[in-house]
């Protein structure tokens, strides 16, 4: 009798727990929600599609930086994603069990430093380095959009290397993680069946394939909400262009540097709705990342090793 | 898992961290009940007036005054909390604009400008040349995006024998809203008509071109960094980082470099046609010695105070700040108030009540 008493008082306390988080999650999108109406009114839809940014004569569109924040996390996530991969499948499968230890930790490491001394050292040591790159870009190339533009240093394609940097650590040790739990037993069936090491490995990456997927959109979230490491390279120009020499905007990082001199109400309303958008879009991405995870379970009807949410445990 | 663990310390540490900060913050508003505490004064606004500030506030506290608790958190949140009621004043680069006013009045009653400083912002560039010249036509066709290469005949005219290069205009402006971006853009809307109706003044605008930096430092440091690169931030930024500054055409026809004088040389043109309320914008002022982009910075106080003590308190806080506080401006390189700016200040503060009387 008591005892089922204590179990429901547990099951209820930490089902109050649980909802709390639902409740924080819901409480953060009214408030965006309330605190920009003015220019959900003023602007509706065209916001999404709108292109000025202009505080004096009142005129805000978010696209350039709806752009600018995709644009520069998909970049990072190409560059970070078979560098992380790289470095699980090595520190995993390959490495010598004294290195295994200190690379770990060098990887984590990473993670650790704060985003501003990211931006620092972007300004001062990477951007010139990419202005060089930049200058020695023949001329042939310089006719492709990609690489249209003067070489200012600061630019889309520092901003998206400076977060590949930052999201190494994160993918590469969910991804470690991952690759550490396949049974052993498949590998060694692959060996059993003649396969090269390399094979071996593949098997493994084929089994977590759908938790490595995840590793990469965590990594994909992560840079989405960077603000202080990319304002500091990215050059803050709020303008559509696919060029990597460009200096462009983010959604996080126009919050952060206009919201404390936001003088009159609209302006203001405005910037909360990026916030409102960065949101949404950040929930959207969690949420097709969820459904492609679901969807590859079902088609090869095994269960991933890490659920998703023990993957959000080892990053967080 | 290791990661976890980490985490779980980290953000411990942060909680205790915060609590702590929280905890800290706290005690003051608590001790301003207590009749036997000294009164504590509460400010937030205008980066630009920390370092000035501090120092004043300091000695104020010293020689007895009230202790001044000051937060920079910019110009606009600054003029914020001070209609939010959170603190007593607020500090700000620009004066409210109409939509402030009428906020601003509706919930305190009308308010007050007092100039308290003055700074001159450096237009500084990265070129093998010394002692660059600019008008304002030309600096504004730069940041039109209008000239691109250091060559161009506009500027070249301006600076006869020297041989300016081929190298690219690379133009860097702030990111975030500010008060320096509000009087560069001032001075800019009044010296070219294109540039007042194709962007205007404020404190964050949309930029033609360039890129924006955060910070005076980031401007400074893009600057330095960048071969053909213009910016502008506040002198002390060119200073502390031997980065040349334009010598600019003033009013007068003379090319002046930034300084603390030339800033308070603009500042005292400036006084003789002050409006009433105090909110003048002084950029291109006239004078052989004025450099054309310097501007106040104010301390906007309601013009009634609620609270008797407090009221009293901020009252003398702001007569010390305008007139001995003054005395540490020069060091800091901000321009003292001229004397009779200073007047014009106490006149305005003279103009407070303390809940409908005049101070006692």
């Amino acid at each position: 009798m008591t005892r089922s008493r204590d179990d429901g008082m547990f099951r209820f306390t930490t089902a109050a727990f649980a909802a709390v988080v639902l409740l924080i999650v819901i409480a953060i999108g009214v408030e965006l929600w309330r605190q920009s109406f003015l220019s959900i009114e003023k602007f509706g839809l065209h916001f999404w599609t709108g292109t000025i940014w202009n505080p004096v004569s009142g005129q805000f569109g978010a696209l350039p930086f709806i752009w600018g924040t995709l644009y520069s996390s998909i970049l990072a996530l190409i560059i970070a994603t078979p560098i992380s991969l790289g470095i699980a499948v090595f520190i995993s499968e390959l490495s010598p069990q004294m290195l295994r230890q200190p690379l770990t930790y060098l990887t984590e490491l990473l993670a650790a430093i704060p985003s501003i001394v990211y931006g620092l050292w972007g300004i001062f040591v990477l951007t010139p380095i990419v202005r060089k790159l930049e200058l020695a870009v023949p001329d042939p190339l310089k006719k492709l959009p990609l690489f249209s533009g003067p070489p200012l240093g600061v630019g889309m394609g520092t901003a998206a290397l400076i977060l590949a940097i930052m999201v190494v650590p994160f993918t590469s040790s969910v991804a470690r993680e991952i690759l550490k739990n396949v049974p052993m037993a498949q590998r060694e069936a692959a060996y059993a069946l003649g396969s090269t090491r390399w094979e071996a490995i593949k098997v493994a990456l084929g089994y977590g394939k759908s938790g490595i997927i995840g590793a990469v959109m965590l990594g994909f979230g992560r840079a989405l909400g960077e603000t202080m490491a990319v304002t500091m390279v990215i050059g803050n120009n709020p303008q559509v262009s696919a060029s990597l020499f460009a200096p462009q905007y983010t959604m996080a990082a126009v919050i952060a540097n206009e919201f404390t001199e936001a003088a009159d109400e609209l302006y203001l309303h405005a910037l909360i709705e990026i916030g409102l958008l960065l949101f949404i879009i950040t929930i959207a991405v969690n949420a097709l990342s969820r459904l492609f995870i679901w969807s590859m379970q079902k088609r090869t009807g095994r269960t991933v090793i890490l659920r998703p949410a023990a993957i959000e445990e080892v990053a967080a | 898992m290791k990661i976890r663990k980490i985490s779980i310390a980290a953000v411990a540490a942060a909680t205790a961290l915060s609590i702590a900060a929280c905890q800290k913050a706290e005690t003051p508003s608590g001790t301003t009940a207590a009749t036997s505490a000294p009164v504590r004064l509460q400010g937030a606004g205008s980066t630009f007036d920390t370092p000035l500030f501090s120092k004043v506030f300091d000695a104020y506290q010293k020689i007895g005054g009230a202790e001044v608790n000051y937060q920079s958190i910019g110009s606009g949140g600054g003029v914020q909390q001070l209609t939010a009621g959170v603190v007593d004043f607020g500090a700000s680069d620009f004066p409210l604009n109409d939509e402030q006013t009428r906020t601003a009045e509706a919930a305190g009653g009308p308010v007050v400008h007092v100039p308290v400083t003055m700074g001159a912002v450096s237009v500084g560039y990265n070129l093998p040349v010394d002692g660059l010249k600019l008008d304002g036509e030309t600096l504004s066709d730069i940041y039109l995006g209008k000239i691109t290469k250091w060559n161009a005949p506009k500027i070249a005219a301006l600076n006869p024998g020297v041989k300016l290069p081929d190298t690219a205009v690379a133009v860097v402006h702030r990111a975030e809203g500010s008060g320096t971006t509000f009087i560069f853009t001032s001075y800019l809307a009044a010296v070219s008509p294109e540039w007042k109706s194709k962007v205007g003044a404020a404190g964050s605008v949309q930029w033609p071109t360039g890129v924006g930096a955060k910070g005076s430092e980031g401007v400074s440091g893009q600057v330095m960094n960048t071969p053909g690169g213009i910016g502008y931030f506040e002198m002390s930024y060119a200073d502390q980082n031997h980065i040349k500054s334009a010598l600019l055409k003033n009013a007068s026809g003379k090319f002046v470099a930034p300084s603390v004088k030339g800033a308070a040389d603009a500042g005292a043109g400036a006084a003789a046609n002050m409006p009433a309320d105090l909110k003048a914008i002084f950029v291109n002022a006239p004078g052989d010695t004025s450099y054309p982009i310097s501007g106040f910075s104010w301390i906007v106080v309601f013009k009634d105070q609620k609270d008797a003590t407090k009221g009293k308190a901020l009252i003398d806080l702001l007569k010390y700040v305008v007139t001995d506080g003054q005395q540490f401006a020069e060091p800091l390189e901000y321009a003292p108030l001229p004397k009779p700016v200073q007047d014009l200040d106490l006149k305005a503060i003279s103009t407070m009540t303390i809940a409908g009387q005049p101070p006692k």
